[in-house]
């Protein structure tokens, strides 16, 4: 490939700097995570009272968060490892896509995890005293070890890109040319060097799978080990990672489709690949639907004493809206909107990608509350506020301030690194030019 | 069944004996009798009960008042006492809702006010079944589902069967909470309102006392009591006999007045444990409410009684 065309490549990717709309975004998103910051100052001081909690509702918002995030975060194993190994070339501009959300969310996932604490100061007890037997236990150590790979899997495909930033020191800035020495002066494009990361990547991407799987349904564990209704369901595992899958690719379409229009990607993010993530995106939502017939129509044809109360609730009771709009917005809309070829244009797309986002939010919400309003005793002897859940300012500021700090992340790593990667475009844009040429 | 007259006796007369010997045992052998050289006699006179039964008249002034005995160190706390398998049973037949249990255990625990340790719940199982009111301890299970997914080991079944939480240890994630199908855990969402002195106490896993900010907290069967030789507080505060708390591996309950034989009196009136299906094996059994004592009451016209 001559010289030109290279070049063009890496002005297209190398990461822009902020402009007026970037900036405001920035902005805006600091501001959301400082109120949160300031509510979750108010909450170690006065503890988590607080927040809307109390000891029906145990866990709330900041637990439904938890859950989307792990949602989300299983997006980079499905894209970098599921497509790569089955050798899909179309994924490859998404791939660093996937991997920061999957990177930024299970962090994010961490950190409103130890907010939800009573007594974060004592999170070292976990590994001190830490028991084994419970699946708390579990999700720690798996949520750090998908942690790492994800990090490493978007490391290494880096290094290449590394390179060819740390070429362009004027264009930097000091800070940001240090920042590159540091991460990947060492690579020299060379072929052993090529040999070493690529073998690693494909560890790593066969590895990620298990993982993922295991994040995902060990949070689910978290629920599914108690007795309660809505939660008592041998279910849960497989619905919490077709709901992980349809969210994280939501995810992907939207961050996709942002990219592309904030960063003129066109020629890189293409319609073609809004429709195959279209097509994903669809298959994955009925897979979705499945799951979600098998969880509520199965026990709504029993109707259980224990879980009649929860399933009416849902259905025709007060969680009835929440409920049905999640549903609608989470998989029919989306569904009705991506089974057709006009559907899957890139601005229909990212409405869908947006819904699924928003629906799945909901969705986990209503995994949560619902059932710890409904337990197996009456609820009595408690203050009327027990009855009851809406999130407290607090709550809303500390929950939207764990979203915004996670885009802010993400928006942050597009602006140091290129977000589509540059060295395996050249590759493949090289490859596909050869291909024409026999 | 048969009731054991001599029971109260044997409590108090234990307990005179404890206390005499504590009082003594300070610093002197307690085997030899002998004189306390510095307290003269003041001429009142009090009347006390002796181990034999009889009737004594002892000088106020020999009269040492018992010392609180200092709570047992995190280690054997976590252990629990040995030879005891503690079980509690409760006559549904004779609760009224007085809620005295409720009363005395939120006080003498210093439970953040608005909190209960203690539910009596207003139960019907369904349309045509009889409502009655249900007391509701912690369960104190066998096979515990909040023990099962602490993840630091601040809640932990002893040896004794009771089943304690370590406010110095618990990260307060709540998922004892969420696993409990009893609930029966209360969360400490702010600083308890308690007074200073005794938020100033040493906290002790057997006393619960005090709560703290950020923890779990829940019906601990009083183990501090239990050491003592004492019942349970909810036990001796209910004035209609409704909680019986004992051995099991002694087969016996009491309720302070009257002492059963556990396996008799739950074979009698088929006595049974809440959820049974779930396995998680309560220590709390319950009588059913026949022949009840008072008809059911519900004042609180707004609440229903609700189904089991």
């Amino acid at each position: 490939m001559d010289k030109l065309k290279e070049n063009k490549i890496v002005e297209d990717l190398f990461p822009q700097k902020f402009g007026k709309q970037g900036t405001i975004w920035v902005i805006s998103l600091s501001i959301i995570c400082a109120i949160g910051l300031f509510a979750y100052g108010r909450q170690l001081y006065y503890g988590l009272e607080v927040t809307a909690m109390r000891d029906y509702v145990s866990w709330g918002i900041y637990i439904s968060n938890f859950v989307f995030f792990v949602a989300i975060s299983l997006v980079g194993s499905l894209i970098t490892a599921v497509l790569r190994l089955t050798d899909v070339k179309w994924s490859t501009p998404l791939t660093r896509i996937a991997e920061i959300i999957a990177v930024s969310a299970i962090t994010f996932a961490s950190l409103i995890i130890i907010v939800d604490m009573g007594r974060p100061e004592r999170f070292y007890n976990l590994f001190l005293h830490g028991r084994l037997q419970s699946p708390i236990i579990w999700d720690v150590i798996v949520i750090t070890t998908y942690f790492i790979i994800s990090l490493l899997l978007l490391y290494f495909p880096l290094l290449p890109d590394l390179k060819i930033l740390i070429a362009f020191k004027e264009r930097n800035g000091k800070w940001l040319q240090k920042l590159y020495v540091f991460l990947g002066s060492f690579w020299k494009n060379k072929p052993e060097q090529f040999k070493i990361t690529d073998k690693a990547i494909n560890i790593l991407a066969i590895a990620i799978i298990p993982v993922a799987f295991s994040i995902h349904t060990v949070t689910s564990w978290l629920f599914a080990t108690t007795y309660r209704p809505g939660w008592d369901s041998t279910n849960f595992g497989a619905y919490f990672i077709s709901g992980a899958f349809l969210v994280g690719a939501g995810g992907v379409v939207v961050a996709m489709y942002v990219f592309r229009q904030h960063y003129k990607l066109e020629k890189y993010i293409t319609e073609d690949h809004f429709d195959r993530m279209g097509k994903v995106l669809v298959m994955l939502a009925l897979l979705y639907l499945y799951f979600n017939v098998n969880e509520f129509l199965v026990p709504a044809f029993k109707m259980k004493k224990s879980e009649e109360e929860h399933l009416l609730g849902l259905f025709t009771g007060e969680f009835a809206p929440i409920f049905w709009f999640a549903i609608f917005t989470a998989m029919f809309i989306p569904i009705f909107i991506l089974l057709f070829k006009k559907g899957r244009r890139p601005l229909p797309a990212f409405i869908a990608g947006i819904l699924v986002v928003v629906g799945s939010w909901f969705k986990r919400f209503l995994i949560v509350t619902p059932t710890l309003l409904h337990p197996f005793l009456p609820m009595h002897d408690v203050p009327a506020n027990y009855h009851h859940y809406f999130p407290t300012w607090e709550e809303w500021a500390i929950a939207g301030g764990s979203l915004a700090g996670a885009l802010l992340v993400i928006t942050f790593f597009a602006r140091i690194f290129p977000i589509i990667p540059i060295h395996e475009t050249i590759i493949e844009t090289e490859s596909l030019e050869n291909e024409k040429h026999f | 069944m048969k009731t054991n007259q001599n029971s109260r006796r044997d409590f108090l007369a234990t307990s005179l004996v404890a206390g005499a010997a504590l009082a003594g045992c300070a610093t002197k052998n307690p085997f030899t009798a002998e004189e306390i050289p510095d307290v003269k006699p003041s001429g009142e006179m009090v009347k006390l009960l002796s181990v034999d039964g009889e009737i004594i008249e002892v000088d106020k002034a020999f009269l040492k008042p018992v010392p609180e005995l200092p709570s047992v160190m995190n280690t054997e706390a976590r252990e629990g006492i040995t030879g005891k398998k503690f079980v509690m049973v409760i006559d549904l037949s004779r609760c009224k809702s007085v809620k005295k249990c409720q009363t005395a255990c939120n006080h003498m625990h210093h439970i953040h006010p608005g909190q209960n340790w203690i539910k009596v719940y207003p139960m019907q199982e369904a349309e045509h079944t009889a409502p009655y009111w249900q007391p509701t301890t912690c369960m104190h299970c066998d096979e515990p589902p909040c023990v099962k997914v602490c993840p630091v080991d601040a809640t932990f079944k002893r040896k004794d069967g009771i089943v304690l939480i370590d406010s110095d240890r618990c990260v307060g994630c709540r998922f004892c909470m969420a696993a409990c199908p009893y609930s029966t855990r209360v969360f400490n969402w702010e600083e308890p309102k308690i007074e200073k002195e005794i938020s100033d106490k040493p906290y002790s896993c057997e006393t619960s006392v005090p709560q703290k900010k950020g923890t779990v907290g829940k019906c601990d069967f009083c183990p501090d009591m239990v050491r003592q030789g004492n019942l349970p507080h909810c036990v001796s505060a209910c004035p209609n006999g409704v909680f019986m708390f004992g051995d099991i591996l002694e087969d016996t309950v009491t309720n302070g007045a009257e002492t059963f034989r556990f396996s008799d009196l739950i074979k009698d009136k088929a006595g049974y444990r809440l959820m049974e299906d779930l396995g998680t094996k309560p220590s709390v059994y319950y009588l059913p409410p026949v022949n009840r004592n008072f008809p059911f009451e519900n004042k609180a016209d707004v609440e229903e009684p609700k189904k089991g």
